[in-house]
């Protein structure tokens, strides 16, 4: 099992040298310093546009590396052959596939630790220069351990996209990956509709479809606390739990599939 | 135990957009290399060669047939421990080091991180990759990259390398080096399979070679049996040589070549007499360089065995 080791520090080496993920991460941490002046604007919700602009920051940011690194993990490796030495060694198309997804898993993880130290270093900041009697006046306090329980959902949804992404990598062209991936990004954030569609349709066929793109389609909602977390409401735990679940049986289902069918391919 | 073994071994393509025709790019390849060979699997473009490497290295899986690897199914990931793969012109990882590269490589065998830096090395030096080894792979030449792709065939110390193309975008003192590492490989009792179009180079270093043609193996065997032929004509070199001399002998030859002053070059066809045209040339006061004979080539042998192939197939 060591050769999974392997490929995902050669991911995650080739991904750290790449200068488009070092823009990305520059653009989020920018972005959480410039939400610190913007929190000046406004009285008494310095703290909460702070976080909402830095939580929405490092999931945007943290899905263009997602989608971005991940279409091109397989694809530009068998489109420039770099496959074909690879897999001469002892190294199974599957054990390939896994290196390949942790690889780029790591990655996310330490550039998300990146922006959540920004994002908090920015949160201290504020919490220092605000005075006592107006700090009160927050909903929840600037250094809030919600804050990491959404971090640890946005990197969770990211891991599940990520996968998604590494999925049509293995069978169509980077342009069609990232179309299809950030389609399937949107659709999660509303598939909860399609749950209730039969409430309005009145063709049966129709409503027995929509239910059954409900379970086939990401459900990405569950990951998004960011209004609950910002407005210093708790997450339950039971919730919590439930999504990790669903993200990890969702994301071994797509690395089934994905191994299935890079294990069938000819390269050639 | 055979080192290599194909039982006829064909590869279909489907081609088309609407309705998908089968393209037969391997016909029945049936061919046994024997361990310690250098085997020279030669054709012209689009013969299948690379085609049977990559259904050897299970890149490809093939329509019917079989093929074995030091008495392995092909696929079998223990004996990819035992041999090493230069694809053609190969590619790497854009951002890593030759030197990273090749630690990272040593790495899926198992190796410790001495040993892999210890063989990184040890083979960047034998391919002539030298400071540059610290440099990130994208800024590599066509032939620093054909170098540092031999340098990864050889990580494991394989008892079988497949060669696709070695010589592929060398200088000639690159190539002058690869062929002397394939004849240490030999050397070693190593199994050397290499693909080539380049049949100097199969000549230099095959003991059997295997000629491939519009996906079918046109002709296989030793090299000295191969090429154990007919003379075709002698080839005399001789200097000092006047124009009135030479007129008086020109019926008799079958080309003559000016190489230089009063230095010609004289073909003449098979059934005549050297010794008699070279005496006579002697006492004429012209000297005798050499005397060779004529023999068909390597090349002679590959156009007649592939133009016959491609007729059989029109």
């Amino acid at each position: 099992m060591s050769v999974i080791p392997s490929v995902a520090v050669s991911v995650f080496r080739e991904s750290v040298r790449d200068k488009v993920l070092y823009n990305l991460v520059f653009f989020a941490v920018l972005l959480i310093g410039v939400s610190l002046l913007l929190s000046q604007l406004t009285a008494g919700q310095d703290v909460k546009i702070i976080k909402d602009l830095g939580l929405a920051a490092t999931s945007v940011f943290g899905l263009f590396i997602a989608v971005f690194v991940g279409i091109g993990l397989v694809w530009k490796e068998v489109e420039r052959r770099s496959v074909y030495s690879l897999l001469a060694k002892p190294i199974r198309r599957w054990e390939f596939i896994l290196g390949k997804y942790l690889g780029l898993v790591f990655t996310l993880a330490v550039n998300l630790a990146v922006m959540a130290v920004a994002l908090h270093a920015v949160l201290a900041y504020q919490a220092w220069i605000t005075p006592p009697e107006l700090a009160k006046a927050w909903e929840a306090p600037a250094i809030d351990p919600g804050l990491l329980v959404a971090i640890g959902l946005i990197f969770l949804q990211l891991t599940l996209v990520t996968a998604i992404a590494l999925f049509f990598s293995t069978f169509s062209s980077p342009l069609l990956s990232a179309a299809l991936t950030f389609g399937l990004f949107v659709i999660g954030h509303f598939n909860a509709d399609l749950k209730n569609f039969e409430q309005v349709v009145e063709s049966p066929v129709v409503a027995w479809i929509a239910r059954g793109l409900y379970y086939l389609l990401p459900n990405l909602a569950p990951f998004d606390v960011k209004a609950q977390v910002v407005h210093g409401q708790a997450v339950a735990l039971g919730d919590v739990l439930l999504t990790i679940v669903y993200a990890l049986v969702y994301i071994a289902m797509l690395l089934v599939a994905t191994t299935w069918i890079f294990g069938k391919k000819d390269f050639k | 135990m055979l080192a290599i073994e194909t039982d006829a071994l064909t590869k279909d393509y489907a081609v088309g957009f609407w309705r998908k025709r089968p393209y037969r790019a391997l016909d029945r390849l049936t061919l046994q290399v024997g361990p310690g060979e250098v085997f020279g699997f030669l054709g012209p473009n689009g013969a299948g060669k690379t085609t049977t490497l990559k259904l050897l290295m299970q890149l490809i899986y093939p329509t019917a047939g079989h093929a074995a690897i030091l008495g392995k199914r092909v696929g079998d990931v223990g004996v990819r421990r035992r041999i090493g793969y230069l694809p053609e012109n190969p590619y790497f990882y854009d951002h890593l080091t030759a030197e990273e590269l090749l630690v990272y490589f040593a790495s899926l065998f198992g190796y410790g991180a001495a040993e892999r830096r210890a063989r990184a090395s040890r083979l960047l030096d034998q391919v002539g990759i030298g400071p540059e080894r610290r440099l990130q792979l994208r800024m590599f030449s066509k032939g620093m990259l054909q170098r540092v792709g031999l340098a990864q065939a050889l990580v494991n110390d394989p008892e079988v390398v497949f060669l696709d193309e070695p010589m592929s975008g060398l200088d000639p003192i690159g190539r002058q080096q690869v062929r002397s590492l394939i004849l240490s490989l030999r050397d070693r009792g190593c199994t050397v399979f290499f693909s080539s179009h380049i049949l100097a180079d199969a000549e230099a270093l095959c003991s059997r070679v295997g000629i491939l043609a519009g996906g079918r193996l046109a002709a296989e065997g030793r090299l000295s049996d191969m090429l154990a032929f007919q003379i075709r004509g002698w080839e005399l070199v001789v200097a000092g040589l006047d124009q009135t001399t030479l007129a008086a002998f020109e019926s008799s030859l079958s080309r003559c070549t000016r190489i230089g002053e009063g230095q010609y070059a004289l073909e003449l066809p098979a059934g005549t007499s050297p010794e008699r045209l070279a005496a006579e040339l002697v006492s004429s006061g012209a000297t005798l360089v050499s005397l060779n004979p004529v023999r068909e080539t390597l090349e002679d042998f590959f156009m007649k065995h592939v133009a016959g192939s491609q007729h059989a197939g029109s």
